[in-house]
């Protein structure tokens, strides 16, 4: 590429709590509109906002894990503007003190490193959902008032797939400490993003341009490669003057971004400290216990998975993809099964079985413990690996567990001794079925094996018996 | 009946003498003879009824409620053309505390628009007059809480305090206005003007029944993060009228009558009778400092209160789009739908402050107006509580004496010259100091009131050294001189 790409992000997540940020309404996805409302979610006359303890948690261990600077006071502001989704005309938020400021995070992109600095991290409330239909347009308020955590890096990346890089990786960040879902699917995460370009050995950014509200991290990709393409054809053509500070929207039909307004159009929001939530300080031991219940992040899992249990970085970088993988597979091994082995069972079977029928791993039937119960058999060589994938999809199939499969039916006897003992009873009980075995009878043989099934109920290992029958009747 | 005070009457419904149904009654009918004279309502609960009678003081009991507090299924304006259909689905706090005490709220009281005025003449229902003149206004914006107490509709009625809109009222009034500390009492369901200097309190006719009111409705509320658990405070049982040795000051620059070279006789006989007021509290064994306050500081208070109050409004009110509740506007777009209901629904007193608060709040204006207007709020009540440290209490009058006409009024800053007088009870929102107005005297037939503030939380002093004052004058449940 000829210039160089300057991109800014900032990432909107919708916290996990029971209740809503400044309110005592569920913050849960709901289908029924506007069901999740309390008076002060619509605004009405009277009513005040009460801060979500829980939210304030959360909101300060993601400020640790970008390690940024906590502040000494909580408190929050007031960005006033007008729009029909936001019922008191003014959101919420913080922009004097944050819950984090001057962080930085090393992500992994294309198999290198690299280091984001952190602006600032702020918790606030979301505002309603606008449908707009042919001639009207809906408010569902369900969304007014969920917890929102904003998170906004410096100009630091310089590629679309560095910024998604980044995405990914803080969208996992945020579902291995359990703060929030971040499934974009369900709308919990939305971007905006900042992006200028110049010489590469220029020392004073170009213009910036905003591109604002994207809810896909694909989108990310396809905004900002859009962006860089039509600046640098600018640029090129000698136009770069026509590159105005501006807030676009990226337009998924088209691929390309659009002018929504200029910078002389940005609005003033006239932010002044929230008077309703008193300015408190915050306890220098709760912020401990915060530091000390961060749970293990993917990228030390990942090193752990191929330090500790020997995995390739090719399995552990699928494994730590989802934290669901992750706990799955240290589960199994904490049960004691190889790491490899349910690596390898994960990766391959598990994942693929969980695509195909379009379910998370928590939806997944067979838990850790039952797929043990499974790799043990086989281990042991009661079953064979074949048998083993047979069980494992019976079991997935009806819901029972693996060892319904194994004890019944499919828990063998292998043992060649046992099997002869058995058929030689049978052979010396019929003298007559043989003779006519020997003449020419020959479909008699299923009768000799039908006849060990019926004394093993079934149990005798088919293969093994019909040998001994085969070796026995033909010699 | 509904002339008497709470413990009378609470003594009359017990034995007997009297049911609560017969004075709801007569509290309706007193309040559509106060509303022809005085227009002091917004709704009239033809309908309410007498509630059962318990031990708690104030079952049975009717009362006026401000019509700034959200009442369940009970119209609910804050006098406002913005909200006048609204009917809210739920109680303020304060409302639902007073209700589960069995007091049966009769009307509510027509105010200044949303508690933004010092008259009572920007009501959507019109002009609030005063009970002892009916050509003289209430003051505000309290203004038809203060003139149905007056005029003895009922022994009490629920105000709300901004800058002065409980206490002055109460003494144009010839009552009792009290604000207690804030947060005190939750906020919750009071329609906000500036949230930071809101309080929730009561006009009564006696201090006693100001404490037994206040009483009832305080509480941490978990629907208010700024209230703050007072179980431990319990003010009607504390007030003895004991105040010997409590120290009281009046700050000079505003009392001196050097001050005001210009002086009415009004004024002078306003001063004098103040310091008659000060004459007694020293009688009954307190002492009463002069202290000094710079000038300065003091004259900064009215432009402190504007720029505050006015920038929270203008944020406060934003909710009032005509989209969720309120009459919904014209227009094709949203920005169209709300301009048309907020240029419909706001009258321009109201306007001109949201002007003032969005210029103050402005980028490039905060610093030089809203920041330095916070500072010197945290100077002035710093300066307070360095005093409070060595007194118990400030004693000053209230306003320039009685309640101006009506006509002519304009809801203006006073001269210069008086404003300090007209203004400092706003000391008492920057600082949420308990701050109580009683009467003290009369001038040309017209009541002219006292005011006593105190520290944070110490509502008691206040209210004892108010009790004590009270009981050396004859102005103690007064009735306005028609009603009587």
């Amino acid at each position: 590429m000829k210039y160089k790409a300057v991109i800014g992000l900032e990432m909107h997540c919708e916290l996990k709590s029971n209740s809503k940020v400044f309110s005592s309404a569920r913050n849960s996805y709901n289908e029924i509109a506007n069901d999740n409302v309390r008076p002060v979610d619509m605004a009405f006359p009277g009513t005040l906002p009460v801060v979500n303890k829980e939210c304030i948690r959360k909101a300060l261990m993601m400020s640790m894990v970008l390690n940024c600077k906590q502040p000494e006071y909580m408190y929050f502001d007031r960005k006033n503007y007008y729009y029909p989704d936001l019922p008191k005309g003014f959101q919420i938020t913080q922009m004097h003190d944050p819950v984090g400021v001057n962080g930085s995070i090393t992500i992994e992109c294309d198999g290198y490193e690299k280091e984001v600095l952190i602006h600032d991290i702020h918790l606030e409330e979301d505002a309603a959902s606008l449908d707009h239909l042919y001639d009207v347009s809906l408010i569902d308020y369900n969304r007014a008032g969920v917890p929102l955590l904003e998170l906004v890096t410096e100009p630091c990346l310089n590629s679309a797939e560095e910024a998604v890089a980044f995405l990914e990786t803080m969208r996992r960040i945020y579902q291995y400490c359990d703060v929030s879902e971040a499934d974009t699917k369900k709308g919990q995460i939305r971007c905006d993003v900042n992006v200028s370009i110049m010489d590469p050995d220029a020392t004073e950014l170009g213009t910036k341009v905003e591109i604002k509200n994207i809810n896909s991290f694909g989108n990310v990709y396809d905004a900002i490669q859009y962006e860089i393409k039509r600046q640098s054809e600018l640029k090129d053509a000698g136009r770069y003057d026509e590159v105005e500070q501006e807030t676009r929207r990226f337009d998924e039909e088209s691929g390309t971004t659009i002018h929504m307004r200029s910078k002389v159009d940005a609005i003033d929001y006239k932010y002044f400290v929230e008077p309703n939530i008193p300015k408190y300080r915050i306890d220098k031991s709760w912020l401990m216990e915060i530091r000390e219940s961060i749970p293990m992040l993917p990228r030390e899992r990942k090193a752990m998975y191929i330090n500790d249990f020997g995995l390739s970085e090719y399995d552990a970088s699928i494994i730590i993809k989802e934290k669901d993988y992750a706990d799955y597979f240290e589960e199994c091994v904490r049960l004691g099964m190889d790491a490899k082995t349910a690596a390898n069972w994960l990766t391959v079977q598990i994942i693929a079985y969980l695509g195909k029928h379009d379910i998370t791993l928590s939806e997944f039937y067979l838990k850790p413990n039952m797929l043990k119960e499974l790799i043990d058999e086989q281990v042991k060589g009661t079953i064979s690996s074949k048998q083993a994938k047979e069980i494992f999809f019976k079991s997935l199939e009806e819901k029972k567990e693996p060892k319904t499969y194994i004890s019944k039916d499919t828990a063998q006897i292998t043992d060649k001794g046992e099997i002869e003992a058995i058929i030689d009873t049978i052979l010396q009980n019929n003298p007559n079925q043989i003779e006519q075995y020997k003449n020419g009878k020959t479909n008699l043989f299923d009768y000799f094996v039908g006849q060990v099934m019926k004394e093993t109920r079934g149990k005798a290992n088919p293969v093994i018996t019909k040998e001994i029958l085969k070796d026995k009747l033909d010699n | 009946m509904t002339e008497l005070g709470i413990e009378k009457l609470h003594e009359m419904l017990k034995n007997g003498e009297i049911t609560s149904d017969e004075l709801v009654s007569e509290s309706l009918e007193k309040s559509k003879k106060v509303q022809e004279s005085c227009n002091a309502f917004v709704t009239i609960m033809d309908d309410a009824k007498g509630a059962k009678v318990t031990d708690e003081l104030l079952s049975g009991i009717p009362y006026g409620i401000k019509d700034n507090y959200s009442t369940k299924d009970i119209l609910s304006t804050g006098s406002s053309n913005t909200l006048k259909d609204y009917v809210p689905f739920f109680d303020a706090t304060a409302v639902a505390n007073l209700k589960s005490r069995g007091a049966v709220g009769v009307n509510k009281t027509a105010l200044d628009e949303f508690g933004m005025g010092g008259t009572g003449t920007t009501a959507h229902t019109g002009v609030i007059r005063n009970p002892w003149d009916t050509s003289r206004m209430c003051a505000g914006s309290s203004s038809g809480s203060a003139a149905a107490v007056a005029a003895g509709v009922y022994p009490y009625a629920l105000g709300s305090d901004t800058g002065d809109s409980i206490r002055k009222p109460a003494a144009f009034c010839g009552i009792v206005g009290y604000k207690p500390t804030y947060g005190m009492i939750s906020r919750y369901g009071l329609f906000p003007f500036a949230s930071s200097l809101d309080t929730c309190g009561v006009l009564t006719r006696s201090v006693k029944d100001a404490a037994i009111v206040v009483d009832a409705m305080k509480g941490i509320d978990k629907y208010d993060q700024t209230s703050w658990d007072s179980s431990d405070i319990h003010l009607y049982d504390s007030i003895d009228g004991n105040v010997k040795g409590k120290k009281l000051f009046y700050i000079k620059e505003i009392v001196d009558i050097s001050n005001y070279p210009d002086a009415s006789n009004e004024l002078k006989r306003h001063l004098e009778i103040f310091h008659e007021a000060v004459d007694k509290l020293k009688g009954l064994g307190c002492t009463v400092d002069e202290v000094s306050v710079d000038k300065a500081l003091l004259q900064c208070i009215p432009s402190v209160y504007v720029c505050l109050s006015c920038a929270e409004a203008t944020s406060n009110m934003s909710n009032l789009t005509g989209i969720i509740f309120g009459p919904r506007g014209k227009g094709d777009t949203y920005e169209s739908i709300m301009k048309d209901h907020r240029t419909k629904g706001f009258s321009p007193l109201i306007k001109r402050r949201f002007v003032i608060g969005s210029y103050i709040l402005q980028k490039e204006n905060q610093e030089r107006y809203f920041v330095n207007a916070q500072r010197l709020r945290r100077l002035i009540v710093d300066k307070m509580k360095e005093l409070f440290e060595s007194y118990d209490a400030l004693v000053l009058p209230v306003s320039t004496g009685v309640a101006p006409y009506i006509d002519g009024s304009k809801d203006e800053l006073n001269s210069d010259n008086t404003a300090i007088l007209e203004e400092h009870l706003q000391i008492g929102n920057f600082g949420g100091f308990p701050s109580i107005t009683i009467p003290d005297g009369f001038i040309d037939n017209l009541p002219v009131g006292i005011n006593i503030t105190g520290n944070c939380k110490k509502d008691i002093d206040v209210l004892n050294i108010a009790y004590a004052l009270e009981s050396t004058m004859e102005y103690k449940d007064m009735i306005a001189r028609d009603y009587r």
